[in-house]
């Protein structure tokens, strides 16, 4: 449904106030949806058009049993897409529609200008449909079990992509190619009757033999560890054309939504900080104040000790456009440390909201928070690091240090919270075996899943597939041979 | 909008029930949402299937939080292996006190089946329709008006803008203010049905027997009360005399003797005759038995008190028998043949614990 006029001109009023205020969005399309709309939506990921899978069907019960049982709600949805799409609950009232759009229009500015969107494809509405036509395709072709089957074999590897080199292309002609012929470089012969003699045939002969030896001796690919799982075995693994495809699928749609994972505390909190910068200073009126205030305070709640990423983000922010305006940043402020005077400190930059603007543009989570996270925030928000007791049998507080809070978030960011795992050798012990590394980092796999993931691997590669690690302490493979799992103690191959 | 989330759904469901693709339930974690309903803390229960990923091993995960609390102080149990994956980056989510409806476990059971044949009968079938009021909305009719939230948002109104007056604190609602009752008709389905419940509590019966009897009916019974509202049940055991019991004694009770079911039919006929009569009420018989009878005068006796007082005034009539060690009883074969003919009887054989979903299902199964 279009919004109703109400809405519009509500909506004409909010975007007005947020280009004046600098923010820069594609045109914004929004609906309104009824909860079981929604919902729909939201388990599709946005997307009113998806591929048939069983995991949609999960997503929607999740959300519509919490929605029955009034344990959460989805206030609005917005895609990144130019235009954007923005969906909103039909039965908000209208002051959180308000907050909505204005919420709704900060993410949009970022989805633009963060440079880690750059590369996403502004037309995915159109893609996601293209993606559910081509996998409808091949069910009609492969049979519905069959395929659901693959997808979710790519979905178990579905996060080993590089998010720092988004947009590669495979590397064309697919698996198969032609080898180039081995060719000896030959002695320049200024005479053409001299060449037998400076370059004798059984000399070329005798060198193209040996060049070829080395070339086999050194089949080694990737020629770098590749992070890319999806688009290696894209290039390399020997499946019809129909699974190739839905790999290129999940891997596409995989890098669409790795750069919203990426900033999602920034995202939020960019959306957070305009919303009530719009509302509290602009959009707001006298009667509106307690729902906005009602409202707004639930969406940045810090509820059971748990991170909030709105709160954080927004806190962020703020707390970069108060420094940046009062010039507490720099040799001369690190340096003091007169708490007093840090705590008055005011050069008068005014110079806050250029660099929010420009934090939106150049950071993501990670070096947003590596940069601007500070001592004095974690105290005030009364942050703490968390881990597993054993003796106790509890998760407890572990520190209250600024350096382990920072450590252990900047960990719990990095690559999603996830183990970074390459594949490093498709031709392990020259047997066409697949070698993926793990690049331990303290924590061990999950070894159930590790080995079942290694056998998902190993229904695409179709040779042995081994992943090296390290399992309490020692250096491991784990290794899925097509039939049974083993795994054994060993030094890291070369 | 080309939403096909009802495939989907559906196709999610019948993994969850073991119907396809059978070896993805091994990735089926029985996670919940934890939620009110007025007072009670009420877990639902929320099936869920996490597709395996390299992941890190959950115990030797931490991660940063938010509030008050001393280094070292807990924060939530750390649980078994088992579901230990999901408290990794969520501690303080959990709930210690938990309490598992039995509704909603019934309704995991009972998402298809259903009583059949029942039928608008008798009196109290005046409303099949009940609209219950759980839910507040901006709009509907007047009579539903609920005035203290009205109030409540006119009062927030008046302060917010500034008219509230502490002098003279008059409130005066405004079309916006207005809230309404407002929820979804609910089926009432017949409120006049009453079931039987026939358990033989005889010494052949052995305590495996007796506990399959028991959670089998158990679950029937628990199912059929939250779908049927109103529903009345009678519960009849017997051994060579019958006896008419109270719920919390049919799961419980414990005699031995020799068997006669006929016993158990002439309580059922004398009841029915007594209280329900066929024109007013739906009436369903489930009776449980090793099908060990008292020879076969007494079988004789059961099949023509079953065709000419019985049969006739049910609805629907289940015996289930339990397999004992004895082997198999032959009362199941002697009313397969002796009650041709009759298409409102079930049969089931219920072999051991697990055969116990499929033969409700025999039973209550949709399209019988």
């Amino acid at each position: 449904m279009m919004l109703p006029s109400h809405l519009n001109s509500m909506r004409a009023q909010v975007e007005a106030i947020a280009r004046a205020a600098g923010l820069d969005f594609y045109e914004t399309i929004f609906e309104v949806l009824s909860f079981q709309e929604i919902n729909m939506v939201a388990a599709y990921g946005g997307f009113p058009s998806r591929y048939p899978h069983w995991r949609f069907g999960m997503e929607y019960e999740e959300l519509s049993k919490g929605y029955a049982y009034g344990l959460q709600r989805i206030y609005e949805m917005v895609i990144n897409n130019d235009p954007c799409y923005a969906y909103l609950l039909d039965s908000n009232a209208d002051v959180d529609q308000k907050l909505v759009m204005a919420h709704v229009y900060a993410h949009c500015d970022f989805f633009k200008n963060n440079r880690f969107f750059e590369k996403t494809n502004r037309h995915m509405m159109d893609e996601m449909a293209n993606h559910a036509t081509r996998i409808r395709r091949y069910v009609d072709k492969a049979g519905y079990e069959e395929v659901e089957r693959f997808v979710d074999v790519c979905l178990s590897i579905e996060d080993l992509v590089d998010p720092y080199q988004p947009e590669r292309p495979p590397r064309l002609p697919l698996a198969g190619k032609e080898e180039e012929p081995v060719r000896p470089g030959e002695m320049p012969a200024r005479k053409e009757y001299m060449r037998p003699y400076i370059n004798p045939p059984e000399e070329l002969e005798r060198l193209g033999e040996e060049l070829k030896k080395k070339r086999e001796a050194a089949v080694k690919f990737p020629l770098r560890p590749e992070r890319d799982l999806l688009l290696f075995l894209m290039e390399h693994a020997p499946i019809e054309e129909w699974r190739r495809d839905v790999l290129s699928i999940v891997r596409e749609e995989s890098y669409y939504y790795a750069p919203q994972r990426q900033t999602k505390i920034m995202n939020e909190g960019w959306a957070s900080f305009w919303h009530s910068r719009i509302m509290t200073t602009k959009a707001l009126k006298d009667s509106e104040v307690i729902d906005y205030a009602d409202h707004h305070s639930g969406t940045v709640a810090m509820a059971g000790g748990r991170l909030n990423p709105y709160k954080i983000g927004l806190e962020l922010f703020r707390d970069i456009e108060q420094r940046w305006n009062r010039g507490q940043f720099g040799k001369d402020y690190e340096e003091c440390d007169d708490l007093a005077a840090r705590r008055t400190w005011d050069l008068k930059l005014g110079a806050g909201m250029r660099k929010i603007f420009e934090v939106r543009a150049l950071y993501n989570d990670v070096n947003f928070i590596d940069e601007f996270l500070t001592e004095d925030f974690c105290r005030a928000h009364k942050l703490f690091t968390f881990g597993y007791d054993e003796d106790s049998n509890n998760w407890v507080i572990k520190s209250r240090q600024f350096d382990d809070i920072k450590r252990q978030l900047l960990f719990n960011l990095t690559n999603f919270g996830n183990p970074i795992v390459a594949a490093e050798d498709g031709n392990f012990r020259n047997r066409g075996e697949l070698l993926l590394m793990h690049r331990y980092e303290g924590m061990d796999l999950r070894l159930d899943w590790a080995r079942d993931t290694l056998q998902n691997i190993n229904s695409v590669w179709k040779r042995p597939v081994h992943i090296f690690t390290m399992l309490n302490g020692r250096n491991t493979l784990l290794s899925f041979d097509g039939t049974g799992h083993s795994d054994k103690e060993m030094e890291k191959p070369a | 909008m080309a939403l096909n989330i009802e495939s989907d759904y559906g196709r999610f469901r019948r993994i969850v029930r073991g119907k396809i693709r059978e070896n993805l339930r091994k990735y089926m974690t029985h996670g919940e949402l934890i939620g009110k309903k007025g007072k009670d803390v009420v877990s639902i229960p929320l099936p869920q299937i996490e597709i395996p990923r390299f992941r890190f091993s959950p115990k030797q995960q931490g991660g940063v939080g938010q509030g008050d609390g001393e280094e070292g102080s807990p924060l939530a149990p750390g649980e078994g292996e088992a579901g230990g994956h999901k408290a990794g980056n969520a501690p303080g989510q959990h709930i210690l006190e938990v309490e598992m409806k039995i509704e909603e476990l019934a309704e995991i059971l009972g998402e298809e089946l259903q009583l059949p044949r029942i039928q608008p009968k008798g009196k109290h079938k005046i409303e099949s329709l009940r609209a219950r009021y759980t839910s507040i909305s901006r709009t509907g009719p007047e009579t539903l008006r609920h005035f203290k939230r009205t109030y409540r948002e006119a009062l927030k109104r008046q302060i917010a803008s500034g008219s509230y007056d502490w002098e003279f604190p008059v409130i005066i609602p405004v079309k916006e203010d207005v809230r309404y009752r407002s929820g979804r008709p609910q089926k009432l389905l017949m409120s006049n049905a009453v079931i039987f419940y026939i358990m033989d509590v005889s010494g052949s019966m052995g305590d495996e027997q007796k506990e399959i009897v028991r959670i089998e009916s158990f679950w029937i019974d628990a199912w059929l009360r939250v779908h049927y509202p109103g529903l009345e049940t009678r519960y009849i055991v017997h051994d060579a005399e019958a006896h008419e019991v109270n719920r919390e004694q049919f799961f419980t009770i414990r005699e031995s003797g020799g068997t006669m079911i006929s016993s158990a039919y002439k309580l059922l006929r004398e009841i029915v005759a007594r209280e329900y009569s066929p024109e007013e009420w739906n009436v369903y018989g489930f009776q449980f038995s090793d099908g060990e009878n008292w020879g076969d005068e007494d079988n004789s006796l059961c099949i023509s008190l079953l065709k000419d007082d019985i049969l006739p005034h049910l609805n629907l009539f289940c015996y289930g028998q339990v397999s004992s060690h004895y082997g198999d009883g032959d009362y199941i074969k002697v009313i397969e043949s002796g009650l041709p003919g009759f298409d409102n009887v079930a049969l089931s054989r219920i072999e051991n614990k697990d055969a116990i979903y499929d033969s409700i299902r025999e039973f209550l199964g949709k399209g019988k």
